[in-house]
């Protein structure tokens, strides 16, 4: 399970051989007094599984949507594959169209069918081929076994089934990095494991993730790093064993203890 | 990156500073180039109607500075009655239209009759003409001899609020379908009765929703009451028809449009105020 950050692969067309996907150095985010990211440096490599945990409102969100560029920042440099896209020059489409991103709430299109909703990407932004797109579609909602529903709309669909063919849709275009933002916290506790599941699968296959997630013995088991989050600062991360084994800090024990059962 | 000064407050960095003076940059650049392009596009217009053999007549006949100036002060007398008849249809038709859209919600079959007249009344008052509506309500009406005799603005603004609150109450109808159901269902809950939960939980979400397409109406509405100049009311418009006979001259209808777009001008902003600050709370600070 563990696939340590020095055995990645260089992205390709990254910039540099040990350049990481996706990089964060001294992140702001502020809304008038209330700062809600305080100088955040963060490094997710090739094939690395990063879990943020923190209370609700330590800025977990926030800085996913920084990533993707749907939150402005005002202060720091985020970089993609080596790469500036804080940079206001940057088309932040083409960034866009690089990142997966899976919300707390599906988000799919409830006018769309479940294979257009997975194809919509690939054929207006990437501009693949419909019966490409489509055939790519199929063979993702097969491997969720949701080959079935791919002409069904997204409301006959149980939330644990929206959400996967959420994270398929988020994958169907082959993005270097996925952001998942508490993508189990909407769901019914039975609907969870097949969610989980899914992700798990996605780690093991070497998909570079980056998640938002409440669930802490899911990022123990699943996550390569955890970092904990207070107040818009990193206060702790570290190997995901090790951070719940031991952790170092008094505030990520308290949180710990607040979270944890027993 | 973001460096602490010595009293720990934050300052922006040398590389956000740059950026911000890119983003001036931009603006600025934005500003120029839709300025330049106005400018062309205005230069072309005005070459192609001052260039057009016609011009100097129609200069004549529909801008003449003297004649809008002698004209004006009957045909703002004329827009005080238009403004006068504004503020009474604009009440009248939120109380008809709310009423409208209310009993349309009406559940259960005693109400069956009331649903039928407010479904039969949107669709009628929303298919005839308005002008038909103020012949008739304007000359027909009085003359069943029912009512004191009352000046024709008083019909003139019976027939706008008929023929708005239609159109309005329809508006409402529509902001009240899109509160999400399950608003109803903890209303209920909570022990409201169905006037409650329409009184005070869907339809202050539902105003709410409609705002920026009700303010629209009002736009429609601040120029159509220039049409009760047909019963004879002498407002801008029939002020400008008469000052027209007595110059004539075009200049007062024009002198009359551009009073009535000065009257709408305030709320075309408002609405468009209105409905970006709508968005922006919907966005919560997202920026797509």
């Amino acid at each position: 399970m563990s696939r340590a950050a020095d055995e990645a692969q260089p992205p390709a067309g990254a910039a540099g051989e040990r350049e990481p996907v996706l990089a964060l150095s001294g992140v702001r985010r502020a809304y008038g007094e209330h700062v809600v990211l305080d100088g955040v440096d963060l490094e997710v490599r090739a094939h690395e599984v990063v879990a943020l945990i923190g209370a609700s409102g330590s800025g977990k969100s926030t800085l996913l949507r920084t990533a993707n560029l749907l939150e402005p920042i005002d202060d720091g440099v985020i970089r993609l594959a080596g790469r500036d896209i804080s940079d206001p020059r940057v088309d932040a489409d083409a960034v866009r169209a690089r990142i997966g991103a899976v919300f707390q709430h599906y988000n799919l299109f409830p006018h769309l069918s479940v294979l257009d909703n997975v194809t919509l990407a690939s054929r207006l932004v990437h501009r693949t081929s419909k019966a490409e797109a489509e055939r790519r579609g199929q063979e993702l909602l097969a491997s969720i076994g949701l080959a079935n529903f791919a002409r069904a709309y997204p409301d006959r669909l149980s939330g644990g089934q929206q959400q996967r063919v959420a994270i398929v849709r988020a994958l169907a275009t082959g993005p270097e990095l996925l952001l998942l933002d508490e993508v189990t916290s909407a769901l019914d506790p039975e609907l969870v494991g097949e969610v989980l599941a899914l992700v798990r699968s996605l780690a093991d296959g070497g998909t570079t993730i980056l998640m938002a997630t409440h669930e802490m013995a899911f990022a123990r088991d699943v996550a390569d790093r955890v970092v904990f989050l207070d107040g818009g600062r990193i206060v702790e991360q570290g190997p995901s064993r090790e951070f719940f084994a031991a952790p170092r800090e008094e505030r990520t024990r308290a949180f710990l203890a607040r979270v944890l059962p027993g | 990156m973001s460096a602490a000064s010595p009293d720990g407050a934050w300052r922006p960095s040398e590389l956000e500073l740059g950026r911000r003076a890119f983003r001036r940059r931009q603006t600025w650049r934005s500003v120029l180039v839709s300025a330049l392009s106005t400018l062309v596009f205005a230069g072309l217009l005005a070459w192609a109607v001052l260039g057009s053999p016609g011009w100097a007549r129609v200069a004549e006949t529909f801008f003449d500075p003297e004649v809008a100036i002698a004209s004006l002060p009957r045909i703002a007398q004329g827009l005080l009655l238009n403004l006068q008849v504004l503020v009474f249809a604009a009440v009248g038709v939120l109380l008809v239209a709310i009423t409208l859209a209310t009993l349309r919600t009406l559940r259960g079959p005693v109400f069956f009759p009331l649903r039928a007249i407010a479904a039969g009344y949107t669709d009628l008052f929303r298919g005839v003409p308005l002008l038909i509506v103020l012949y008739l309500v304007g000359y027909g009406v009085p003359a069943l001899e029912f009512f004191p005799r009352l000046p024709v603005a008083v019909w003139g603004t019976i027939a706008i609020v008929l023929v708005y609150s239609a159109y309005v109450a329809e508006v409402f109808r529509a902001g009240i379908e899109a509160v999400h159901p399950s608003q109803r269902l903890a209303a209920r809950s909570l022990g409201l009765s169905h006037a409650q939960t329409m009184r005070r939980v869907v339809l202050p979400q539902a105003i709410r929703k409609v705002t920026p397409a009700l303010m629209n109406d009002f736009v429609a509405m601040q120029k159509d009451v220039g049409l009760i100049s047909v019963l004879g009311a002498v407002d801008a418009v029939r002020a400008a028809q008469i000052e027209t006979a007595h110059y004539f001259n075009f200049t007062p209808y024009v002198v009359a449009g551009l009073l009535f777009v000065l009257l709408a001008l305030p709320m075309v902003r408002l609405t468009d105020w209105v409905t970006a600050r709508m968005r922006r709370r919907e966005q919560i600070g997202s920026i797509v």
